[in-house]
């Protein structure tokens, strides 16, 4: 904080007032809401509802469906974090040590950020989709019976594909701004000390990376636990056998499409409490990067 | 790199080349890596047109809702948290750390986990089928707050000691000094909601029931829908048009835009 602050009442409350207000409004009240939600039954008529304790925890925790999309929302989002790191990794470091033309090249590398999950998701089923798909046609010849629509498996694939595809950019942008922030002497003092570009790499550069990694390791994960919803829902929706949904992706199916609000309510609050623990963690380390 | 590239390139491409063909080249020979002659009829008729798939609204209307949503967003982003952020810097007030807290818990549940709570207080309050309703909601996050709050600590101190000496109340200071040498950051977190704003999916999906507050995005949506569930002639060629159409403003914005953007990504994590 400021040594030098104004003192003041009143005025510190005018400027805060309009974010309070608005997270008052469309945050507190809701996430109340869910909470309460999350302790009562409603009838099937929506009439009554009636208090019932840990009930809607008890049920969704003992329930197969519910493992099945924790385990699908945890290998997917590794899955996904490890290729689209690892690319845009390669990428960023690729780039970086162009010397013509770089702008372009960053160009061609991260206008893909604008592309909104839910547009990958659309123009993955034409690909992807059986009639006109030029994917599918590609997989099919090389003797894997690929068929998304059926075969949990290939939906899961697929969705493994797009979801990184679309990630790429987002964690080029930052390697790259990370690489451009390692200053050139120590760049060319290890280029003295090491010819081995390979060796160079892992123990000069990618250590030098890694607070730019853990951010982007934690962006990931929430990008595959939130932001891909729209990529599911434009895809498989679920599809098939419910095997692919995510955490999120299931809240929204069990409170809106399936009217079990309780039970979804309940899910909300589970999955709150994990990214607490997340971001506890996150804060943890940034602390510590800071004092040393 | 040049795979790399092209694996982001062609897809878009070939959805942009098959836009141009008749619907029944796309339905008999698949997708066209190649331009065909019908790019003019395709692309009116998405724009013009009050048929097809999307019966009440044409696609011009829903690229203004998208601007609208963006905008609104962006804006009302920045302003306010700005506003935000000049308080819990500049201020020596009780409350200061605890509202600090309280918006920082808004980034731990995302609209999507709260969705059906936040419906029913939007129906609560007559906001559903509003640009109000669209808007509001999702500026609930801390992000730009943070963006500002990181920035406002890197402002040298001497810069309120003189406009203290000066005579310069809080209100002033913000105004006349903070705003302007803060232009470029307030450019850069524009930009990043700006697209942020422009691809949101699922809250317009649950806010807006009437078409005419309907997005591109959704827009898509339906002609996806009506294609792989309906029963109609499929027009593929309007669906891609539709898609091109919804990527070109979005992907403008970060190739033109590009410092600032990079700049508001990259700044705001910090």
């Amino acid at each position: 904080m400021k040594k030098v602050q104004f003192k003041s009442k009143y005025i510190p409350y005018l400027f805060v007032f309009p974010q309070m207000a608005i997270i008052l409004i469309f945050f507190i009240w809701p996430s109340a809401m869910a909470f309460y939600y999350s302790f009562v039954l409603e009838d099937a008529f929506g009439i009554s509802s009636r208090f019932v304790w840990f009930q809607n925890y008890q049920d969704t925790i003992f329930n197969n469906d519910y493992y099945s999309s924790i385990i699908f929302t945890f290998v997917f989002s590794a899955l996904v974090t490890l290729f689209s790191l690892s690319v845009g990794l390669l990428l960023a470091y690729k780039t970086n040590n162009i010397i013509k033309a770089k702008g372009l090249y960053r160009t061609l590398l991260m206008w893909p950020y604008a592309i909104a999950p839910a547009i990958a998701g659309l123009m993955a089923t034409f690909f992807f989709s059986e009639s006109h798909g030029a994917l599918y046609d590609f997989l099919n010849s090389l003797g894997w019976k690929f068929d998304p629509k059926s075969d949990p498996f290939d939906a899961q694939v697929m969705l493994v594909f797009v979801a990184s595809w679309k990630q790429i950019s987002v964690d080029f942008i930052f390697f790259l701004s990370g690489l451009q922030g390692i200053p050139k002497s120590i760049m060319e003092a290890s280029l003295i000390d090491c010819k081995s570009a390979v060796k160079r790499f892992w123990t000069i550069v990618f250590p030098l990376l890694a607070p730019t990694t853990f951010f982007l390791l934690i962006t990931n994960i929430t990008y595959s636990f939130f932001d891909t919803f729209g990529l599911i829902d434009t895809t498989t929706r679920g599809t098939p056998m419910g095997e692919t949904r995510t955490l999120a992706y299931k809240i929204y199916q069990d409170g809106f499409l399936g009217a079990d609000i309780g039970g979804s309510s309940a899910q909300s609050v589970i999955l709150l409490l994990f990214v607490l623990i997340i971001t506890i963690f996150q804060f943890k380390y940034l602390e510590k990067r800071i004092h040393y | 790199m040049i795979i790399a590239i092209l694996m982001f390139l062609v897809p878009v491409w070939v959805i942009f080349a098959s836009s141009t063909h008749t619907p029944e080249t796309i339905l008999n020979q698949g997708l066209q890596f190649l331009t065909g002659d019908n790019f003019l009829h395709t692309y009116s008729s998405i724009f013009f047109d009050h048929t097809g798939y999307t019966k009440n609204v044409t696609a011009a209307r829903m690229l203004l809702n998208s601007l609208i949503l963006a905008v609104g967003f962006a804006t009302g982003k920045v302003i306010i948290s700005s506003m935000a952020a000049y308080a819990i810097v500049y201020f020596r007030f009780k409350m200061a750390n605890f509202l600090f807290w309280i918006i920082f818990l808004t980034l731990l549940l995302p609209i999507q986990v709260r969705i059906v709570p936040s419906f029913e207080v939007l129906a609560h309050l007559n906001l559903l089928n509003s640009y109000t309703g669209l808007i509001v909601p999702l500026i609930a996050s801390a992000t730009g707050t943070f963006f500002f709050r990181q920035f406002y600590k890197s402002v040298p101190e001497e810069l309120l000691e003189a406009a203290k000496m000066d005579g310069a109340n809080s209100w002033q200071f913000f105004i006349d000094i903070l705003v302007p040498i803060s232009k470029t950051m307030m450019a850069a977190l524009f930009i990043v909601m700006f697209i942020v704003g422009w691809n949101q999916y699922l809250w317009p999906i649950m806010m807006t029931t009437k078409p005419e507050y309907n997005t591109i995005l959704l827009g898509i949506k339906e002609i996806y829908q009506s294609n792989f569930e309906g029963s109609y002639l499929p027009e593929f060629n309007r669906a891609f048009a539709m898609i091109i159409v919804a990527l070109i403003v979005p992907v403008s914005m970060v190739i033109i835009f590009q410092r600032w953007f990079i700049k508001g990504l990259v700044d705001s994590e910090k």
